[in-house]
């Protein structure tokens, strides 16, 4: 198992790098930096000695190390727009992602699970064949159409919940957090949902296929053939056998989550690292870009080893078995 | 005269499909008596399975029981509620299935399938049940099975699961096992130990078997009575010996001549000619006849019914003048 997680690592290792060399393409070439930092009437001279001070004309190589180099100790310049250390501008935004990210991906694994397994023990029931129905749309429709729609009807309509922001948030030092207030979590309602209808008919999808699968398998006709109750055979024996594929799909999902809360955030003004992604965008700000970029990429990254890791925890013939 | 253990009557087992109606298993009867092993033996797909699935409760949807009635020490259990029957499974009617490398759960341990068996079965404590559960893999022949039981199911050989399955069934002290093909899955090294363990276990307990087999050298060493399928019908039931040394239905007779014997010089194997009909083409008359090599024209339109011949025996052939119509 040890040589398992050291090989997984260096793998992990060896996809930052690369995902590094793509960030770093883009922050040295996208647009000119020098550029980008200072006024139009600097003149030509100052310029080349910026160039020359920042190290500009130092060949690929070295630029390219340097930029390992800044990023392992979190170093990611300054925003050309906010005029901040683009570290302290993404970490600053991170809790509300996360934050978004977890309420939707939770919301999306129970609510997804349960009706998986619902329609997968009952498949030719109504209600079953109702969710199905209704999953499909929930799978064909763009986040964006989703969101507009929950705020017209809860927001604008019935004026239940806030339409946009984080509402109160309390710091707690290193992270700000909107789950201790009563307006945060009614703020979080709305995105929240929003975020995880796509990544819920997935769970659901998934989980109802992988179960009845499982319910065919001679192990579950056993399983009855034993006079087990039926909560035992659907929740102990099928259930745990269906949530191999599920850990892989939620864990990839979860990296998904952050990544395209984009979206989410952009139409609730979800003050996330998503919408400060977009507005970067829209400025040019290519630092905050660039560092985006390696910080969606880690996410995955250690999102695909937790995952792998879970595996050996509730796949038992993984383990190094002994008298085998 | 004892009572029987398992009565079954006119057991028939229906799958509605698009083309209509197939019949599995057609009006079959037959009784266990207690600690009694009958063997049930027949091609792939003449219903052996369908019927021990029948009796237990575990016919999968579409397929439903149509007519007839199981009784199972003077109760009747095929019209049981579903909870009723299932604390009849595993604790009245144990299971043993086919294939041991697939029918443990693998994602749990050994100790947990058979502490969760028995405490659904009977009220025993987790420590009483963990006792139990040791005693029994013991009893199958498991080594070290105070270690062993915490081990997952692929940590085991397939003789040693299969073990383990036959443990599973037996843990509640069941009166009848009903043993789906026990051995086909195996070595054939393994396949008589297995069979020992097996016969040796529900001796000990006093549980009849209802071992559903292909291979008739199983049936001959293990069962004391034999039951021969054929197309969903029974063609013959007798004592074990009396229906291998002097078969009267000429499927069975056809069955014995298929074995190859040892010392024999044979330049071909023996078989019977043509092939089991399938399930939605069973012929008109005795579902036998186009195979048959004694056919009589009696035999293509009128379906012989399974008739007591001689004291212990019964035959479904119109070469017996004691045979009535079905």
């Amino acid at each position: 198992m040890l040589a398992f997680i050291i090989r997984r690592l260096a793998q992990s290792a060896l996809v930052m790098l690369f995902v590094a060399l793509i960030a770093f393409v883009i922050f040295r070439y996208v647009g000119d930096p020098i550029s980008s930092m200072v006024g139009v009437e600097t003149r030509l001279e100052d310029r080349e000695i910026m160039r020359e001070r920042l190290g500009l004309n130092d060949p690929v190589i070295v630029q390219f190390a340097r930029f390992i180099g800044n990023a392992l100790q979190g170093e990611f310049g300054i925003s050309y727009r906010l005029q901040q250390p683009v570290t302290e501008l993404i970490l600053s935004r991170l809790p509300a992602t996360i934050e978004l990210a977890f309420a939707s991906a939770l919301i999306a694994l129970v609510v997804g699970v349960v009706l998986g397994v619902y329609t997968a023990l009952n498949p030719r029931g109504y209600f079953s064949s109702g969710i199905m129905a209704v999953s499909l749309i929930g799978v064909s429709l763009p986040t964006f159409l989703i969101g507009i729609g929950l705020i017209y009807l809860f927001a604008v309509e019935l004026g239940w919940l806030p339409s946009n922001g984080r509402g109160e948030v309390v710091d707690l030092g290193w992270w700000r957090t909107g789950l201790l207030t009563e307006s945060g979590l009614r703020s979080l309602i709305l995105p929240a949902i929003t975020l995880s209808l796509f990544q819920l008919t997935l769970i659901m999808r998934l989980v109802r296929a992988e179960m009845l699968e499982v319910m065919r398998t001679e192990y579950i006709r056993f399983a009855k053939a034993r006079g087990l109750t039926r909560r035992a055979i659907n929740f102990g024996h099928a259930l745990k056998n269906t949530m191999i594929p599920v850990i892989t799909i939620t864990g990839l999902q979860l990296g998904s989550v952050i990544a395209f809360a984009i979206v989410t955030e952009s139409v609730f003004q979800w003050p996330g690292v998503g919408s400060l992604f977009v507005t970067s965008v829209r400025d040019v700000d290519v630092p905050v870009m660039a560092a985006y970029l390696m910080f969606i990429a880690l996410i995955f990254v250690l999102i695909n080893l937790v995952v792998d890791l879970l595996y050996f925890v509730v796949d038992p013939r993984l383990r190094a078995g002994k008298g085998h | 005269m004892t009572e029987p253990l398992l009565s079954v009557r006119g057991l028939t087992v229906e799958f509605p499909t698009r083309h209509g109606i197939l019949t599995a298993v057609e009006d079959i009867s037959f009784d266990i008596m207690p600690g009694e092993v009958l063997g049930m033996v027949g091609e792939s797909g003449a219903g052996k399975s369908m019927t021990g699935n029948a009796i237990i409760g575990l016919i999968e949807a579409p397929g439903r029981i149509a007519r007839g009635e199981v009784w199972l020490n003077g109760q009747r259990i095929d019209s049981l509620p579903p909870e009723a029957m299932r604390a009849i499974r595993g604790r009245r009617i144990g299971m043993i299935f086919q294939d041991p490398l697939t029918s443990l759960n693998p994602l749990y341990r050994i100790s947990d399938q058979l502490i969760e068996t028995i405490r659904t079965h009977l009220p025993l404590s987790q420590d009483a049940a963990r006792k139990r559960a040791i005693g029994l893999l013991d009893d199958v022949g498991i080594p070290d099975a105070a270690r062993r039981i915490d081990d997952y199911p692929h940590q085991f050989s397939g003789g040693m699961r299969q073990r383990v399955v036959i443990a599973l069934a037996l843990c509640a002290e069941p009166d009848l096992v009903i043993a789906d093909e026990p051995t086909t899955a195996l070595d054939v090294s393994v396949q008589a130990q297995i069979i020992d363990v097996m016969k040796e276990l529900c001796a000990e307990r006093g549980a009849a078997i209802l071992l559903v087999t292909h291979d008739m050298g199983v049936i001959a060493e293990t069962a004391d009575r034999v039951a021969v399928m054929y197309a969903g019908r029974l063609a013959e039931v007798g004592p074990v010996r009396d229906v291998i040394l002097a078969a009267r239905h000429p499927y069975t007779a056809g069955l014995m001549g298929a074995i190859p014997r040892l010392g024999e010089n044979l330049v071909r194997l023996n078989q019977i000619p043509g092939a089991m009909p399938r399930l939605s083409a069973i012929p008109p008359g005795c579902p036998f006849n186009p195979r048959c090599p004694r056919v009589m024209d009696h035999c293509r339109s009128h379906r012989p019914a399974l008739s007591p011949i001689e004291p212990a025996r019964k035959v479904a052939c119109w070469l017996y003048p004691e045979v009535t119509e079905a």
